[in-house]
């Protein structure tokens, strides 16, 4: 209840343009975000605190890739995949890169009709988006396997600098590890989705808040987060 | 506006369903077909061979055009408040100095290294390397 004064107090004052905007926002004593609903704000600190884990791997991985005078393997032929008796230049990453991007169309989509209310095609892009991420996660694994056959390790790789083995498992391992999580993220919204939690408000497993639309989206800005983070990783791990 | 916000506390479900991040889906698939023409291009770069600061220019410019597509729309960014907007994009650019302090400090290693440590190293090889001189 008391949420619902600060907002009764926030709406009375008139709303800024600019820079003016967000003095006023700040400068209030209510809420920093006015209107924003507490998820998302909660969601960005969570995914800005994540930006900084992944910018201190990827800075050290730039780090110590530009300080070892042991030649670096080159990624485009390590991760090139026979096809067709040709060697296609990182096809595998191009591929994988294609379908994280699709995940994070299906799940822009799943945004939108999940605040259009229509649950059944919320449910089906959530579970395509969760398809799609396991597809990626299940790539990765081939990936993995097929580099620790040829002899990749976290300390040494075959083709030069150990730091190679060791920046990809680090780097690619975490984000591995995101998509993951995300999976387990989208299935268990798809099926609140499905279920009708948040039509009628139920309350959370675990938080016992009440079920919205938001989490949809919240969930989403987790997912175009991890698309987000593959977009350097392929950039300066794998094109670099 | 304000006023459909307090109806979300009450049972009025429609009125709650008319805020939030609503847009048409057009502007998704737009966005969608972009980040795979930018990603096409990307993979391009490498399959073409491009080298020196052609192929960092190129990849960098995909790569941010790439990340500022997926945090304006996907993430909805354009469409928030400026506070919000500011108080989640400053912290990150200040990552671009622990960048920046990274490469310097490689660099000045890098430098280090081939003078004190790569002489060493390649002086026994010498002689097997170069037979014929």
């Amino acid at each position: 209840m008391k949420m619902h004064e600060a907002i009764d107090t926030a709406s009375a004052l008139p709303k800024e343009k600019g820079w003016q905007s967000i003095v006023s926002d700040v400068s209030s004593d209510q809420r920093a975000f006015k209107d924003v609903p507490w998820g998302k704000p909660m969601m960005w600190i969570f995914l800005l605190s994540d930006t900084f884990i992944f910018g201190s791997f990827l800075i050290s991985y730039m780090t110590v890739r530009g300080s070892t005078t042991v030649p670096w393997p080159n990624p485009s032929e390590v991760f090139s995949l026979m096809m067709f008796g040709q060697n296609v230049p990182l096809l595998l990453i191009a591929i994988m890169t294609f379908i994280l991007i699709s995940s994070s169309g299906t799940m822009a989509l799943a945004v939108n009709y999940g605040y259009r209310r229509d649950r059944k095609t919320t449910f089906w892009l959530l579970l395509a988006t969760a398809a799609l991420g396991a597809t990626f996660v299940g790539m990765q694994a081939f990936e993995w396997t097929k580099l620790i056959m040829e002899g990749v390790r976290p300390w040494g790789n075959p083709w030069g600098a150990a730091q190679f083995g060791s920046s990809f498992f680090m780097i690619t391992g975490f984000h591995g590890t995101h998509v993951t999580i995300g999976v387990i993220f989208l299935i268990i919204v798809a099926t609140k989705v499905r279920r009708g939690d948040l039509d009628r408000q139920a309350h959370g497993f675990l938080t016992g808040r009440r079920g919205n639309y938001e989490i949809v989206e919240i969930m989403g800005l987790y997912w175009h987060f991890v698309d987000l983070v593959w977009v350097f990783i392929f950039a300066f791990f794998y094109l670099w | 506006m304000d006023h459909a916000q307090h109806a979300e506390h009450g049972a009025d479900q429609p009125v709650a369903s008319s805020h939030g991040q609503q847009h048409p889906l057009g502007i998704y698939f737009k966005i969608w077909g972009l980040l795979f023409v930018l990603s096409a291009a990307s993979y391009a770069v490498d399959y073409f061979h491009f080298q020196g600061l052609l192929r960092w220019s190129l990849i960098i410019v995909f790569m941010l055009l790439k990340a500022g597509l997926i945090v304006a729309v996907f993430m909805h960014m354009v469409w928030e408040r400026l506070a919000l907007v500011y108080a989640i994009v400053v912290p990150p650019l200040l990552l671009m100095v622990l960048l920046g302090i990274g490469a310097l400090e490689a660099g000045h290693t890098h430098i280090t290294r081939d003078t004190f440590f790569a002489p060493a190293a390649v002086k026994p090889a010498a002689p097997h390397t170069a037979p014929h001189k």
